[in-house]
């Protein structure tokens, strides 16, 4: 398992290194000149030199590469043009919205699941079954961000119980602040919980039919009993990897889903970053999403590995 | 064989909206770069089947040229997946454990790594929006996915005796890859293109109602949803309908993908 991990990990740095190539690039390498692109067309020469000096783009591409890479890996992602401060502090302060938004949207969608994927199993073929796949398939063509619309139109504008958008801070309250995410939470769960209830169906079916649940029911153990103890485990396996891929979807869900709250989180930095033309953020705050999207890959990928001992031998 | 009614109901509601795509080329109830302030927010009926948006434009003729926009972005998403994913897979199926394939899977991790909205992002921060990068963006996107369905598929495959005997024969690993495995993998490639096709149009909104797609005066549900929002209360009907286009075709799309995938790969029947 050691092994496992320790070669994983090599290849999550590589990822990363890749990554953070392709993004520089992108970023800093095709507009030409960063400090240029940032000002526009109107800029003067001095201006541009002027910024260029203070966001630390002057010198060589692979010099400026190293010093980004090395600022983040102490923690400095340079300075926003725009709001003129540190991009860590603007990113951690946004994160405060956005990864309890993602983990919420995340908790909320597994609890919903894997109860009713076992329900629509346990009744396959019947009414319950029919309407749960129904309403799954339903659940997976709405678009997040109209769910949104429609949650706020029913539950704020109309029955009043929520907010319309905005968040108050964590300062005002831990429940106030969790009551400021549970709309959008809940719009950003609902395509996952219907992706994650259908994968839990079909893998609790798929091991139903296993030679070791019939050997299990024949040496006396309840259906039931047999499920939780010899079933879920096997099931759970699909079930763990789309959670893992699901965690990008969520991010990327997230960042849309803020723009229909008004929520103070990565996605509106990203967004007025993009508008703002302040490339410094815009590249840190890719990096950040595309760092979690792997990190998770990976951590997914060693759970994998101490459920199924056989998959240690794979690579 | 038996065709299952989600395949008949899918691809109903899928060619719904493709028929009125393509109708809306030749014609629309009215046009829709008109502007007419008094007609502005009609409830549905009385001329204009839909009613009006907040401009007067007339929402069903918005509708079918959102249709357009939507079904052009996925489908050319669809075929740049294609186009790059499918001969990437097959290479790397044909050199199955050599360095050629560790350089196609591990660069297929990476992309897979960048959400399209993330792709997006990175284009739109330097080439501004348009419909054309979303098309990239998703299109990007597709490339791994495409990638290793093909590979998946041709590997088993490659073991089958068919396949041997045409080794046997002579023929070169890229002669048996064109002739044999592209073959009998278009199946499955018809059933992830489907499934491609629907979560473009997705991707397609989502990324037109951050401003990241078609631009105005190019109608796009996903647009006309954004615009639609701080009305929602005042004339519901202006975000439900785009809203309802969106969730029919892909549901329409989703329904014909599993009824073509009970019918292509029977295997699956029984836990589906």
């Amino acid at each position: 398992m050691i092994g496992y991990a320790f070669f994983r990990l090599v290849s999550l740095c590589a990822s990363l290194a890749a990554a953070s190539i392709v993004i520089f690039g992108v970023i800093e390498v095709i507009p030409g000149d960063p400090a240029a692109f940032m000002l526009g067309v109107s800029a003067t020469d001095d201006a541009v030199a002027a910024l260029r000096a203070e966001l630390g783009l002057e010198g060589g591409v692979t010099a400026r590469y190293f010093s980004w890479v090395g600022g983040m890996l102490v923690g400095d992602f340079g300075t926003s043009y725009t709001y003129r401060v540190p991009v860590s502090e603007l990113v951690l302060a946004r994160l405060q919205v956005s990864l309890p938004l993602t983990l919420y949207a995340l908790a909320l969608s597994t609890a919903v699941a894997i109860p009713v994927g076992l329900a629509a199993a346990a009744r396959r073929g019947g009414t319950a079954d029919y309407g749960i796949m129904a309403a799954t398939q339903l659940g997976i063509a709405v678009p997040n961000f109209w769910f949104a619309m429609l949650l706020v139109l029913v539950f704020s504008i109309g029955l009043g119980w929520f907010g319309a958008g905005g968040f108050p801070g964590w300062e005002a309250g831990f429940w106030t602040g969790v009551k400021a995410l549970t709309l959008p939470a809940v719009a950003l769960a609902l395509p996952q919980a219907s992706i994650l209830a259908r994968i839990m169906r079909s893998s609790l079916l798929e091991v139903l039919g296993q030679d070791y649940m019939r050997t299990a029911r024949a040496k006396g153990l309840s259906g039931r009993q047999a499920v939780v103890s010899h079933g879920l485990r096997n099931a759970l396996i699909p079930v763990m990897t789309i959670l893992g891929l699901q965690f990008s979807f969520l991010l990327a869900g997230a960042i849309i889903i803020e723009n229909v709250f008004f929520l103070p989180g990565l996605g509106r930095l990203i967004f007025q970053g993009i508008i703002q033309r302040d490339l410094i953020v815009v590249e840190s705050v890719v990096m950040l999403l595309v760092f979690a999207v792997i990190m998770v890959t990976y951590l997914v990928d060693l759970t994998y590995a101490a459920i199924d001992p056989r998959l240690r031998r794979s690579i | 064989m038996k065709v299952p009614a989600q395949l008949w109901f899918g691809a109903a509601l899928s060619s719904a909206f493709v028929v009125a795509a393509l109708v809306s080329l030749v014609w629309t109830p009215y046009p829709v770069d008109e502007l007419s302030i008094d007609q502005r927010m009609r409830l549905p009926g009385d001329g204009y089947v839909l009613g009006t948006d907040q401009f007067g434009r007339d929402m069903l003729s918005m509708l079918m040229v959102g249709a357009r926009t939507s079904i052009a972005v996925a489908i050319v998403a669809v075929g740049i997946g294609m186009a790059f994913g499918v001969p990437l897979g097959l290479l790397a199926a044909a050199n199955r454990g050599k360095p050629v394939d560790e350089i196609v899977m591990r660069t297929n991790d990476l992309v897979f790594a960048f959400p399209s909205l993330v792709i997006a992002i990175l284009i739109t921060a330097v080439f501004g929006p348009s419909a054309f990068n979303a098309i990239l963006a998703i299109g990007i996107f597709n490339i791994p996915v495409f990638a290793r369905v093909t590979r998946g598929g041709a590997l088993s495959l490659w073991t089958l005796d068919f396949v041997l005997s045409a080794r046997v024969a002579g023929k070169s690993r890229l002669r048996i890859s064109l002739e044999h495995i592209l073959a009998n993998i278009t199946n499955l490639l018809i059933v992830q293109g489907t499934i491609q096709f629907s979560l473009g149009i997705l991707a397609e909104a989502g990324l037109s109602y951050v401003g990241l797609g078609a631009q105005p005066p190019t109608p796009s549900w996903g647009r006309m949803l954004a615009e639609s929002q701080t009305l929602v209360s005042l004339a519901p009907h202006i975000a439900a309908f785009p809203g309802l286009a969106i969730v029919l075709t892909v549901l329409g799309l989703n329904l014909m993908g599993d009824g073509l995938r009970d019918i292509l790969d029977p295997r699956l029947r029984s836990t589906r």
